[in-house]
């Protein structure tokens, strides 16, 4: 706007100027003309000059310069006011005549215009046109500012902040844009095309697509389903065996070891009616095995254990057992093999008896008939072992079958084969796992005795009388003496080995229970005997509540009827082979002659009958209920645990002396 | 009655899986450990003696080249792959992993003064001193093919620099003006000017691609639009800015690197004060260039060293040097963010990795959880007088460390006599200016 301002005061001083002139040169000469012309011009030079400084104004001086101070077409000279026109002025006289209205209005409005301000220079405008762009970017950029803060605020970035996904491009379309150029790439790519190798997606070979088609999808499933759990069980029965292997334990190898050679047996009673050649070799193969065992010392009783046995034997019963079984071993070892026929006739038997009478039975005869029949030993072994060999005789067929299956699918393929033998060794399994129950049932009964429950009861009951007769030994009750003097010929022996010694005084113990009863069971409860087994702690409170009934039984102490009546069902036990008699000592045979005295005016069978028929019951499973009222629920009187509960943690078969074991010794016999 | 029963929560001590952990009940209260301070306190000592002990940040150097390396560009697309033109107009592509050279293009006559890859990835431009542009691509030719350019722009003048946008086909070149280029044409969409000084740098902002920056040898940082085709403003240093570079995580921040040893940080909202303003080197700096992450930038400078500022500190937290390295003329960090590349006038491209004591290659999970936990001791610790000494100790050549002395000896010259003659002038006459705006001598609009 200076600029503007500057040249409107320099043009009013230059009319001024003009002014001034034209009153000094009103009366013009001739004379003066030329000259003054000459003035004039050169005046207006320098105006121009002057006015040229200011670079805007130089067109509106060209107007000026243009018209001659004398004669003005557009510039009204005010000559003689010295003032500047004003439209007002004009205006003036142009009111009273109405004929130049439309002069009048053009002139108002002229008067109300305003000049047009003039254009800014190139720079300004350029100036002007960053400014704004400034602005208006600096504000687009503040849109940024509350991510830049919270960027700059995080007290952690994980970069990248936006993961994107990576785009596999398919095969194809690689391929499509490419070609092969070098000839290594040709030759790859005419390889390819000799073998007629597609590029493209499935990127199979003909011959490739043919082998997938050969075989449906669901087949395919299948049989690999197949071989899939085929393989899992070998691997399963691979691991199995392997386990197996590595046990220790030389009664559990030894229980193997049996089975081995009962099967073996067994196996060759087959071979021997399907392919007796064979059967031969088999025979032979038996017979150089016996012949070994003859040379050898094994089972002979020579070795470090039998000797340490030996040794022991004088006061274990249990070890001289064992070295009498050792020699049954021997002898059966080195039997020479019998013919088949006898063989199944004694099984025959043997099964026969099993079905007439329970071995306890049995073995009662015989005591009735011979001598006491308590400190028989092996008379039964036989019977035993044939029992071993019983659940044998069941899965045989299972085996039979197997192996016929086996026969019948041999045109299969492999895996059938292998899904057969596995077939095969899991029923053979399942076999020498029954095996081994009977075995370890066997077991659980003391060895080489002549009839295993007999020997069990025996023991129990001895180990009762033991622990009375130590009671009674301090208190030295007023009853029988002479029976305590029998037990104090051999006191040491009673401390070592109770079994044995402790036996006669069982009918003092019973006369004495009912005194002791009477003068106080605490005594009983006092002594509480140190005794590793359950049983026996288990049993020994409970016989005091027993006592006034043994009162009434002991009043009937022997009856002949009784026995006489368990005596008819058994003569066929006799068959059973007696083994080695001869071989018991002389202290054994003290001992029996001990016992006799001892059991002289007892009715020992027929309460050893009833204690046993007690324990075969405790012996067999239970319904044991475990449910705990009120765990969980509501629980009090009449209130019954729910049945869910019940089925959760509640009732199992138990054998007795498991029972025994959850409740304690306050189980009722 | 009153039956008092253990009731206990499983969750607090059965795992859900057997995978887990076994949870080991502890004790947190302060008091049963008397000692936990003083031993995180030597934690983090040996922490931090460790961490020195393996900053060797010096990985590898790619030589090649048979002049100074004036230009490094990155690939966009892959990690491994960098260009750079050297001052015989010669362009080279490495393989980072395998640390050759791929492919050498003659590209020029004279300097390579500028290359810049396409955002896709698959061609790249360079300008020379021969007043041309070319494209090329970036695989090499194939079987029986020439190595030729895709395009080559005959310009009337000499072209100093040149950056393609982040998302079109378009990009800028800088010389006598500010040119943008369409890829499709051999002549220039735009060329915006102001003033008349040669144009040294130009680059495009990665956010508001719109946006660019360019910096004059008349001591003048520019910006402009693109959009409205329109320079924004320029500010007016005291000395020349050789290079800026955008911040890639704040649209309106950039750095310059200006040849009075100092680094500036802008908001070009305003301009009349940096940000910042980062002072560790003793010469001119050269070149700078940020982190992916944009929180750390790195630059490269005359006093034979780059060094890595963080934003938002006016001191460098790390200086790299070598004996060999000479005046190093541009510097690029990696969009991995994990290394820096610098090249330099003997002829060499260094790689260096960005954190100097980092272990590279894959880091089991405890070795992570050690590294975390070593971290955050560290950052706990911090600031006691004796970790810290450890902390910032560095071993400088001889001549930068002189340099320094001198110049701060300098300063504080120049400082005592702001001061006294603050002291004995009129109280009011004479003001501090502040460092920050001590270097700015104006802002035009």
């Amino acid at each position: 706007m200076n600029v503007v301002r500057a040249a409107e005061s320099l043009l009013a001083l230059s009319q001024q100027e003009e002014l001034e002139d034209l009153s000094k040169d009103d009366p013009l000469s001739p004379s003066e003309d030329e000259g003054d012309i000459d003035g004039e011009r050169k005046h207006q030079k320098l105006l121009e000059a002057i006015s040229s400084l200011d670079g805007k104004n130089r067109r509106k001086l060209a107007e000026r310069s243009e018209a001659s101070l004398k004669v003005s077409e557009f510039n009204v000279t005010s000559e003689g006011s010295g003032e500047k026109l004003v439209l007002s002025d004009l205006l003036g006289p142009v009111k009273t005549s109405s004929s130049l209205a439309a002069v009048k209005k053009q002139l108002n409005r002229v008067k109300s215009k305003k000049t047009v301000e003039l254009p800014l220079n190139k720079e300004e405008v350029e100036r002007i046109h960053r400014e704004v762009a400034f602005n208006k970017t600096s504000q687009a950029l503040s849109k940024w500012d509350p991510i830049v803060l919270k960027n700059r605020q995080a007290e952690q970035l994980v970069f990248p902040l936006k993961k994107e996904q990576s785009v596999f491009a398919p095969i194809e379309h690689v391929l499509s844009g490419w070609k092969a150029r070098t000839p290594l790439e040709q030759e790859v790519f005419n390889l390819l095309h000799k073998n007629k190798q597609p590029v493209t997606d499935p990127l199979l070979t003909p011959v490739e697509k043919a082998s997938l088609k050969a075989m449906s999808l669901e087949d395919a499933k299948v049989r690999r389903a197949e071989l899939q759990r085929a393989r899992a069980l070998q691997s399963y029965y691979e691991a199995r065996a392997r386990r197996e292997k590595k046990i220790k334990s030389k009664k559990y190898h030894k229980v193997l070891k049996k089975g081995k050679a009962r099967k073996a047996l067994k196996e060759f009673e087959k071979l021997r009616k399907v392919n007796p050649t064979a059967a031969l070799e088999e025979l032979e193969k038996i017979e150089k095995a016996r012949m070994m065992e003859r040379m050898s010392l094994k089972h002979q009783n020579s070795g470090k254990w039998a000797k340490s046995k030996a040794i022991m034997a004088k006061y274990d019963l249990e070890a001289r057992q064992a070295m009498q079984e050792q020699l049954a071993r021997n002898k059966e070892l080195t039997q020479k093999l019998q013919v088949a026929s006898d063989s199944e006739e004694e099984e025959e038997g043997v099964e026969e008896e099993g079905e007439l009478v329970p071995d306890a039975v049995n073995e009662i005869q015989m005591d009735a008939n011979g001598p006491n029949p308590w400190m028989l030993r092996n008379h039964s072994r036989g019977t035993k072992e044939i029992k071993v060999q019983d659940p044998e005789q069941l899965p045989e067929p299972v085996a039979h079958e197997a192996s016929e299956n086996e026969e019948e699918e041999r045109p299969g393929a492999e895996e059938e084969i292998l899904l057969n033998e596995f077939e095969e060794r899991r029923s053979l399994r399942k076999k020498s796992g029954l095996n081994q129950d009977a075995e370890l049932v066997s077991r659980q009964e003391p060895k080489g005795s002549s009839s295993q429950e007999v020997l069990s009861e025996l023991r129990a009951l001895s180990q009762k009388l033991n622990k009375e007769s130590q009671q009674s030994g301090k208190q030295n009750v007023s009853s029988v003496r002479t029976v305590l003097a029998v037990q104090r010929e051999e006191p040491t022996e009673a401390e070592e080995e109770p079994l044995l010694l402790q036996r006669p005084e069982r009918a003092h113990t019973l006369e004495e229970l009912e005194e002791l009863g009477k003068e106080g069971c605490f005594q009983n409860k006092e002594v509480p005997r140190p005794v590793g087994e359950g049983q026996q702690s288990e049993r020994n409170p409970d016989n005091q509540p027993d006592a006034p009934k043994e009162k009434k039984r002991k009043e009937q102490m022997i009856d002949l009827q009784n026995l006489l009546t368990t005596k008819s069902p058994s003569v066929k036990s006799l068959a059973v082979p007696m083994t080695v008699e001869e071989l018991e000592d002389e202290e054994e045979r003290d001992q029996k002659q001990m016992i006799k005295e001892a059991f002289a005016g007892d009715d020992v069978i027929r309460d050893f009958l009833k204690e046993k028929r007690e324990a075969v019951e405790a012996s067999k499973p239970k319904d044991v209920d475990l449910t705990l009222p009120g765990w969980g629920e509501w629980g009090g009187m009449g209130l019954k645990p729910s049945a869910k509960k019940r089925r959760r943690c509640g009732c199992f078969h138990i054998h007795s002396h498991t029972i025994g074991n959850l409740k304690g010794p306050s189980r009722p016999l | 009655m009153k039956v008092k029963m253990l009731s206990r929560n499983p969750d607090n001590y059965v795992r859900e899986t057997k995978l887990d952990l076994q949870r080991v009940p502890r004790n947190y209260d302060p008091t049963l450990h008397p000692f936990e301070v003083p031993r995180e306190y030597v934690r983090a000592l040996n922490a931090t003696k460790l961490e020195r002990v393996f900053a060797k940040p010096f990985l590898a150097s790619l030589d090649g080249h048979r002049d100074g390396v004036n230009c490094l560009a990155k690939h966009p697309k892959s990690l491994a792959t960098v260009l750079s033109g050297a001052c015989d107009g010669e362009v080279r592509i490495w393989n980072l992993t395998k640390r050759k050279c791929n492919r050498t293009i003659q590209a020029h006559e004279g300097f390579v003064r500028g290359i810049c890859t396409r955002f896709c990835g698959t061609s790249f431009f360079t300008v020379g001193d021969d007043k041309t542009v070319k494209q090329w691509k970036m695989d090499g030719p194939s079987y029986g093919e020439e190595e030729e350019p895709l395009h080559t722009i005959l310009g009337k003048t000499v072209y100093t620099g040149i950056d393609h946008h982040w998302k079109e086909a378009v990009f800028v070149t800088c010389g006598q003006q500010v040119d943008i280029w369409d890829e499709q044409r051999t002549s220039p969409v735009c060329s915006m000017t102001w003033g008349f000084d040669s144009i040294s740098s130009v680059k495009f902002n990665p956010i508001e691609t719109f946006l660019l920056g360019s910096c004059a040898s008349d001591r003048n940082i520019v910006l402009y639009d693109m959009r409205q085709s329109t320079p924004l403003k320029k500010v007016i240093l005291e000395m020349r800015t050789n290079t800026i570079c955008w911040n890639p995580m704040e649209a309106f921040i950039f750095t310059a690197a200006n040849e009075d040893y100092n680094l500036y940080t802008f908001d070009m909202r305003a301009l009349d004060t940096p940000v910042m303003v980062h002072m560790d080197h003793v010469s001119a700096v050269l070149d700078v260039d940020y982190s992916p992450t944009g929180k750390e930038f790195v630059s490269a400078s005359f006093d034979k060293s780059i060094r890595i500022f963080p934003v938002d500190k006016s001191r460098s937290r790390e200086v790299y040097h070598t004996k060999r390295m000479q005046h190093v003329i541009c510097v690029k960090w990696t969009s991995d963010s994990k290394y820096i590349m610098c090249g330099s006038d003997e002829m060499n491209i260094r790689l260096w990795k960005a954190n100097a004591s980092e272990k590279l290659g894959v880091l089991t999970s405890r070795e992570k959880a050690a590294k975390d936990y070593n971290q955050k001791l560290k950052e706990k610790f911090q600031h006691h007088p004796h970790i810290k000494r450890i902390a910032r100790h560095r071993h400088l050549p001889k001549s930068i460390y002189s340099q320094i002395q001198e110049q701060r000896i300098m300063k504080e010259a120049r400082r005592r006599k702001e001061v006294n003659r603050l002291k004995h002038s009129k109280p009011g006459s004479v003001s501090i200016v502040s460092e920050k705006k001590k270097h700015i001598v104006a802002v035009v609009k």
